[in-house]
């Protein structure tokens, strides 16, 4: 008879103080010398962690009323424009968002310094943040201009709601081109001078729970610093799990996370807004999520290494930007980790967009918490789809002729 | 010979002499040039690597020239209260004076290796790397 563990068995051992919880990383090793079994018998709990660029990033807020009233149809946070198109007072401000006078790439690259992801830093770190608001004026909301300034804790609500995060596994990106290209995956050298790849690996949240047999709707998490909750699956949640070319190793791909939580319990230090040169501004998003060991199986994909991990290898200069569904084989987050990788026979330097050593902080910090008594697991109250729901992406039809650059 | 990496600072007024030449041609000095920004009748700035056995000798000539003389490695700044250590400025440094220190997967600059490119300061997400002239 296998290892079998319930949620509530596990929360009673928590708040017992008895909890044995490991990072995705220390787990590795206590499998690989205590066996699945005895190790499966052992932890309650395996934390992961990540900390990288995530667009698919904002923060809703209700800015209080005016005397008169006013509502809202143009909105902006120190010169970044946010939503409008909801209740009065309601906006939501995307860490993509950029100011109206930003020069974009019309001197390519540009170098979008600030945008919505550096807003969401400030207000978080407490700084004083310029509160723009136009409306047309109505009977019920005459007033038609307001500026005024705002900090987090003047706010009535302020959810960071981030429609896609915490992405299982990535393109690792490369330029087969001729000149050098600005991307989100980086700077890229053209004839494939240098590689990037962005995720945690072996401490990365949904690599680690790849069938999506613990992470849910409701799955209580680390975000930003404080606590939050995974919503829904995120956008372009197309989860697959096939063989990797190595024994018992996986190419995980496609699962991503809806994730919410109180900005105000949030810290600066795991909300960073980011700019990527000729691309655009982003956030850096801080995760972590709890892995609770119910099962043998459930641990086998929780100590996967970065050598049982794989993912594929696209070029930018050209497929991806195209949407050929080319690659150039599959490396292991071993290879990738180790600086130079190996490409139709060419080494190249390889270096990550995901802080690793940060990815580990937030494993710790919430091995801590949990350890400590104060952070329980949640059972989830829906499961996610996963890799045998076979839900897969749609293209966009198109319709039309467009330009481009 | 170990060469050195420095900054010169012209002023307006020397900025038209042609004192390279005379680095070369008088003190027997190996230049390499990395950077120049020299116009006439402009302060300017240029970054080079030098070295010789009349070193010392050299940059006195060219301070004499009014031409302030430093150590380059003070002149690419990294933010360390910014810098997450995420790794994407490692694989564009040309020089290798950002690289991971491994397993612990943390950037570190060695200033030496640092030929003041300035791609760093374009590839960093977070703006933690600053070039100060």
């Amino acid at each position: 008879m296998g290892v079998q563990k319930t949620y509530a068995e596990i929360n009673e051992r928590i708040r017992q103080g008895k909890a044995v919880v490991v990072t995705a990383e220390e787990v590795i090793q206590l499998v690989k010398t205590e066996g699945l079994t005895e190790t499966a018998r052992k932890v309650d709990v395996v934390t992961t962690g990540t900390f990288s660029p995530m667009c698919s990033s904002g923060v809703y807020l209700n800015f209080g009323h005016s005397a008169p009233r006013i509502r809202g149809h143009k909105v902006w946070l120190n010169g970044v424009p946010a939503y409008g198109g909801i209740a009065a007072v309601d906006t939501y401000l995307g860490a993509t968002a950029l100011p109206d006078d930003d020069p974009l790439n019309s001197s390519f690259p540009g170098e979008f310094r600030y945008g919505g992801g550096h807003v969401i830093h400030e207000l978080v770190a407490g700084k004083p943040v310029t509160l723009k608001v136009w409306s047309y004026g109505t009977d019920c909301y005459p007033r038609r201009e307001i500026e005024t300034e705002v900090t987090l804790d003047q706010l009535n609500e302020a959810v960071l709601f981030n429609p896609r995060n915490a992405y299982q596994n990535y393109n690792v990106a490369v330029n087969c081109g001729s000149r050098t290209i600005y991307t989100y995956m980086g700077m890229l050298k053209p004839h494939m001078a240098n590689i990037h790849y962005s995720t945690s690996g072996q401490l990365s949240p949904l690599l680690k729970d790849p069938h999506f047999r613990t992470i849910g709707v409701g799955t209580k998490i680390f975000l930003g610093g404080g606590e939050g909750y995974v919503a829904w699956n995120g956008t372009q949640h197309f989860p697959s799990v096939q063989s990797g070319p190595a024994e018992n190793s996986i190419l995980a791909a496609g699962g991503t996370l809806t994730v919410l939580g109180d900005l105000k319990g949030m810290s600066p230090k795991w909300l960073l807004g980011a700019s990527f040169i000729g691309y655009g501004a982003t956030m850096v998003v801080g995760i972590g999520i709890p892995i609770p060991i119910l099962d043998e199986e459930v641990l086998r994909y929780a100590a996967l290494s970065d050598a049982d991990l794989y993912a594929p290898v696209v070029d930018y200069s050209d497929a991806y930007p195209n949407r050929k569904p080319e690659s150039l084989g599959l490396l292991s987050y071993a290879e990738l980790k180790s600086g130079w990788v190996t490409i139709k026979g060419k080494e190249i330097p390889s270096a990550p967009l995901s802080s690793y050593s940060k990815a580990k902080e937030i494993a710790e910090i919430l091995k801590d918490w949990i350890q400590g008594g104060k952070f329980e697991l949640t059972v989830p109250v829906k499961t996610l789809p996963t890799p045998a729901d076979g839900v897969v992406g749609k293209p966009m039809p198109d319709k039309g002729t467009s330009g481009v650059k | 010979m170990k060469s050195k990496k420095i900054v010169l600072r012209f002023p307006a007024t020397s900025a038209d002499q042609p004192l390279i030449y005379y680095l070369v041609k008088d003190y027997d000095l190996v230049v390499n040039i990395i950077k120049a920004n020299i116009n006439p009748h402009k302060e300017g700035t240029l970054i080079m690597e030098l070295s010789g056995a009349n070193y010392e000798q050299g940059i006195e000539y060219i301070r004499s020239c009014g031409v302030q003389v430093q150590p380059l490695t003070e002149e690419i700044v990294r933010n360390h209260d910014r810098c997450i250590s995420c790794g994407a400025c490692t694989a564009v440094c040309p020089s290798g004076a950002l690289y991971i220190e491994r397993p612990e997967m943390n950037v570190v600059f060695d200033g030496e290796q640092c030929i003041v490119c300035q791609l760093c300061t374009r590839a960093c997400p977070v703006r933690a790397m600053e070039a100060r002239f």
